[in-house]
């Protein structure tokens, strides 16, 4: 078992991460890396996020487009996507492991598996690309009569001038589906994370609000920010529907456009990853009245708690029985294996350095088996998912973050109905629009440490030697080529679903297997160990 | 006892199709041009990919490349923002290099151009020639060199020949003559890289492989940390390719254009050799005959032998595969290589098509198939769409390219042996081997299995016996 006084000390750690910089390098990085402290009334130390990174750097970050095409639109499945560019973003971007789709019927339109690209070529560059976006418009409307087309531009598109924006609006009212597009190129903003605000915008824009049909059901809800990694959706459907929750809309997770247009029909708006969708969440909440707070349904005790904070938004006691009763069932199965596993994984420590959200759900599910979290970090968070929205007013602005719109959204004339007032929220109480950020469910001495790069990473496996550290595909060989194992939470190492009290139960068997695989007690070959049996003849060479 | 695998039914031709071709690329079968570089690069020692451009692209190529070969793959990025991709990348590229310099500690850094920098215009070889000038002098400066790869123009394939071009234009230097072969394998596995080297060797011939990512896309465990994984063409073997006895570049398409055996010929007076990609027996006898030929040596006996297994084996499983029907999909050179063996086998690949357009392709076939068969229907620029359309009429018994065809093979119930790049949905893609007999044999293992283990879960009763 490992104990703390095995590990260096956390503030040094940080002083080596950043020794082989350049000053002014190892000046910024220093402010992106904390040591966790908390006061009694929770305020963290500040931590620098939302950076661009310095040139050079190996980053786990990826562009503008991948947030917008890839993150928040891959996993609505009737939209029929078009990257307008050059072929490598489309192909990248085509068909993940977050784009499990359940069509209703096999009559359901389901274009993830499709991959469209304007693959623009030299005279494209040199000559302007809209005519062949208006040729590839029309070729997806003719092949699929889709209810909707969306245009996706990569880096060149901006630089040559193409007007997307006016080509979706001639193709809109030409062919009368709904057509718009994203101004997505990479190099805007300084990750992802500008992606999700330009995804946010348009579905905005373009799509929510355009189906005032009230659904069925007493409790309904959306869920946003859960992008159905693994199953994930499918599974929390289930526990919904159990519970006698109606799920309107999941943004984006096993979703459609019309789940989308008819989103602000629910009462009530959950938010799962606070980074990439919480300006949908507050514009929603300002042009048609429904409140928003934070869940999360990573952890078992995490689930229950959300599914009570529903159920104490809507002050229904047959709705709290039931959530009640489901929570009950549940976490007996989910106890069991908990018992069996955590005298296991006990003590032993675990690092997440991944997304804008997920570093601090998955912290739960280890806390479960009994495991510690070290170290932590966001790949593109900002700095309310570390401290909380409270910093928010204090959060400076760069040129990088400017250049992504900003929606004025004003009550709508009509649809504007409020749910419950703050102070409602409060009685009952709930946050509003709160979430309290990563660092302060963290331990005292924990690293925080924002946009980690590759040698940083390098580095903190080499001084702390966790039992696992979760990450993505791109750093996944190089942990393991340490001995250590590496969960992959982008795409669950196409394991998962991990959500709801199901998934917690697959995660702590996951982590039990990596964890106690017999590869890592053979890491070290037999001539290397200190104990190697002495040998009563010499090799001679010849 | 059950009679082998029913054979097919003769089918026609499909008739040319009357459908108007697409603007769009549905569902493409090719990847972009900096991956190519990128993969060029890390086969070179101590070698770091550098991308001028948007982070999002070193980070998607690192996403496929790993995917593939379940390898660690760095690649930097000078990281474009909107405000650099307006005023030019000059000072984000010099920051990039010295802090890629600075913590790798490269030997080599070769920069390949992203549709961003290739749009804005950025004269990437006068930047890098101020910053040599400005810094060459410094301890372990490592050899730049630059390679123009626009995702707009060509396919993963160029960018990998644009990268080899651009290594042996910077580094090859003239000298005394000596006895080294200077070997362009084209975009090959890992093993086929480290069985080539021992090919080679058989024939007391020195190869310098460029590139050769034989070890550094598939390498042991680590120790200790490295920040650049071990192996790859040292980059004095790099500047010593004007001093070798010959150059020997494989690929039938790389063969039209002006390829790296034409520069060392043209700068260097480098004797040239221009093969096939050798797969199967014909191919490979090529190779084999052009090493004996510049060695003064016999083939070896063990690869005799080799040669004797595989036409062993040709003769054993002819029953499972003559007048069998496949479609290849791919990078061109392989496409051509994998016709051309499976000809030999008695599998007629109906349909051969790739996502690039060098306009070489059906001759390229032409040249492979032998003069009493029909050479197979060549098919570039194609993408899954086209392609699921012509399976589905041409109803193949086996289709053999990269994962992307998956979906394809999966709707149409045809088995799908993985060639090419990227094999991501299967273990091992950088341990498939091709070249020489014993590659070969290798693939012509797989080749028979599928039709076997097709014929085994597709028949009611079951046999264990085929």
């Amino acid at each position: 078992m490992t104990t703390d006084n095995s590990r260096p000390d956390p503030a040094k750690t940080n002083d080596l991460l950043v020794e082989a910089y350049p000053p002014k390098l190892a000046k910024k990085r220093a402010g992106q890396m904390v040591v966790n402290r908390k006061t009694p009334d929770g305020v963290v130390p500040e931590i620098k996020a939302n950076i661009r990174t310095t040139p050079g750097i190996i980053s786990q970050r990826g562009c503008c487009y991948a947030g917008c095409k890839g993150v928040v639109l891959g996993p609505t499945r009737d939209i029929v996507n078009i990257t307008h560019g050059p072929i490598g973003c489309g192909f990248y971007s085509w068909l993940t492991r977050r784009n499990q789709t359940r069509p209703e019927s096999p009559e359901d339109a389901n274009f993830m598996t499709y991959c469209f690209s304007t693959d623009m070529q030299d005279e494209n560059i040199v000559f302007g690309g809209e005519k062949k976006l208006r040729a590839a418009i029309q070729e997806a409307y003719d092949l699929f009569h889709p209810k909707a087309i969306a245009v996706f531009a990569t880096c060149p598109v901006g630089l040559i001038g193409d007007d997307i924006h006016n080509v979706t609006r001639e193709m809109k009212e030409k062919l009368g589906i709904n057509v718009f597009a994203f101004s997505c190129e990479g190099y805007k903003g300084v990750s992802q994370s500008a992606g999700h605000h330009i995804a946010n915008n348009q579905l905005f824009k373009h799509v929510i609000g355009r189906d005032d049909t009230v659904g069925p059901g007493k409790f309904r809800v959306n869920l946003l920010g859960e992008y159905n990694i693994g199953g994930d959706a499918f599974l929390l459907e289930d526990l919904f529907e159990r519970c006698g929750i109606t799920l309107v809309a999941t943004f984006s997770g096993n979703s459609t456009i019309g789940k989308f247009e008819n989103a602000h029909t629910a009462d009530l708006n959950c938010v799962m990853c606070h980074r990439s969708i919480n300006y949908v969440a507050d514009m929603i909440e300002k042009k048609f009245g429904i409140p928003w707070f934070k869940v999360n349904f990573i952890g078992a005790e995490a689930s229950a708690k959300s599914l009570r904070k529903i159920a104490a938004y809507f002050q229904d006691e047959e709705l709290a029985a039931r959530v009640e009763k489901t929570i009950a069932e549940e976490l007996a199965a989910v106890k069991k294996v908990q018992d069996e596993i955590r005298p296991r994984c006990e003590g032993k420590t675990a690092m997440l350095f991944v997304g804008g959200s997920r570093a601090h759900h998955y912290q739960e599910l280890f806390t479960e088996i009994g495991m510690k979290t070290i170290a932590a970090g966001y790949e593109f968070a900002h700095r309310d998912d570390y401290e909380g929205r409270r910093v928010l007013p204090t959060i400076k602005v760069d040129a990088d973050s400017r250049n992504i719109e900003e929606l004025v959204v004003e009550p709508d004339p009509v649809k504007y109905q409020p749910r419950l007032t703050w102070e409602e929220l409060s009685a009952r109480g709930l946050p509003h629009n709160d979430y309290e950020g990563m660092m302060p469910e963290m331990d005292e001495g924990a690293l925080v440490i924002d946009d980690i790069s590759e040698h940083e990473m390098e580095r903190l496996l080499e001084l702390h030697k966790p039992a696992v550290f979760c990450a993505g595909i791109k750093e996944k060989y190089g942990i393991q080529k340490h001995g250590i194992p590496c969960k992959q939470l982008h795409s669950y190492d196409y394991g998962g679903p991990y959500a709801g009290f199901q998934g917690a139960v697959n995660f702590y068997r996951e982590i039990d297997r990596m964890v106690h695989a017999r590869v890592w007690a053979l890491m070290t070959p037999p001539w290397q160990t200190v104990s190697k049996p002495l040998l009563n003849a010499e090799w001679v060479r010849a | 006892m059950i009679t082998p695998p029913a054979l097919p039914e003769p089918v026609m031709a499909p008739t040319a199709s009357e459908e108007p071709s697409f603007e769009a690329a549905r569902n493409a079968c090719k990847l972009c041009s900096p991956l190519g570089a990128a993969l060029v690069f890390r086969g070179v020692r101590g070698g770091m990919p550098f991308l001028h451009g948007s982070q999002g692209c070193a980070t998607y190529i690192r996403r496929y490349l790993i995917s593939h070969y379940r390898e660690p793959v760095d690649i930097a990025s000078s990281n474009f923002s909107e405000e650099t991709a307006v005023f030019g990348g000059a000072v984000i590229l010099e920051k990039g290099l010295e802090n890629v310099r600075r913590l790798y500690k490269p030997e080599l850094i070769g920069v390949a151009t992203t549709c961003l920098s290739e749009t804005i215009g950025e004269d990437v070889p006068g930047l890098l020639k101020t910053y040599i000038g400005k810094h060459s002098r410094e301890k372990d400066f490592p050899a730049l060199v630059h390679a123009s790869t626009p995702s707009y123009r060509g396919t993963h394939m160029d960018g990998f020949h644009a990268a080899v071009m651009a290594l042996v234009s910077a580094l090859a230097q003239g000298g005394p003559r000596g006895n080294r072969i200077a070997v362009f394998p084209g975009m090959v596995s890992a093993a086929d890289l480290r069985r080539l080297r021992g090919i080679f060797s058989d024939f007391g011939l020195s190869p310098i492989l460029t590139p050769d990512y034989g070890d550094s896309l598939d390498g042991p465990v680590w120790e200790e940390y490295r920040p650049i994984a071990d192996g790859g063409t040292p980059v004095e073997d790099l500047r010593a390719l004007g001093q070798t006895a010959a150059s020997i570049q494989f690929g039938r398409i790389l063969a039209g254009q002006a390829g790296p055996g034409d520069l060392l010929l043209e700068r260097f007076q480098v004797p040239r050799y221009k093969l096939g990609l050798p797969i199967g027996l014909r191919e490979t006898d090529w190779l084999y005959d052009t090493l004996a030929a510049l060695s003064g040596r016999a083939i070896p006996a063990d690869r005799q032998r080799e040669r004797g297994r595989l036409l062993d084996a040709l003769v054993d499983g002819h029953k499972y595969l003559q007048g069998r029907r496949a479609i290849l999909y791919g990078e061109e050179d392989l496409v051509v290589g994998l016709a051309s063996f499976l000809m030999e086998t008695g599998v007629r690949p109906v349909l051969c098509a790739s996502g690039s357009r060098s306009g070489r392709l059906a001759e390229a076939l032409r040249a492979v198939t032998p003069p009493d068969q029909e050479p197979p229907e060549a098919c570039e620029g194609a993408d899954f769409a086209e392609l699921e359309k012509a399976a589905a009429e041409w109803k193949p018994d086996l289709l053999l390219g990269n994962s992307k065809g998956y979906r394809m093979a999966r709707r149409l119930g045809i088995p799908l042996i993985r060639v090419g790049f990227p094999v991501h949905d299967r273990f091992g893609a950088a341990r498939l081997r091709h070249l020489g007999y014993d590659g070969a044999l290798e693939l012509y293992d797989r080749l028979v299995n599928a039709v076997m283990e097709r014929a085994q879960d597709t028949n009611p009763t079951g046999y264990s016996y085929l």
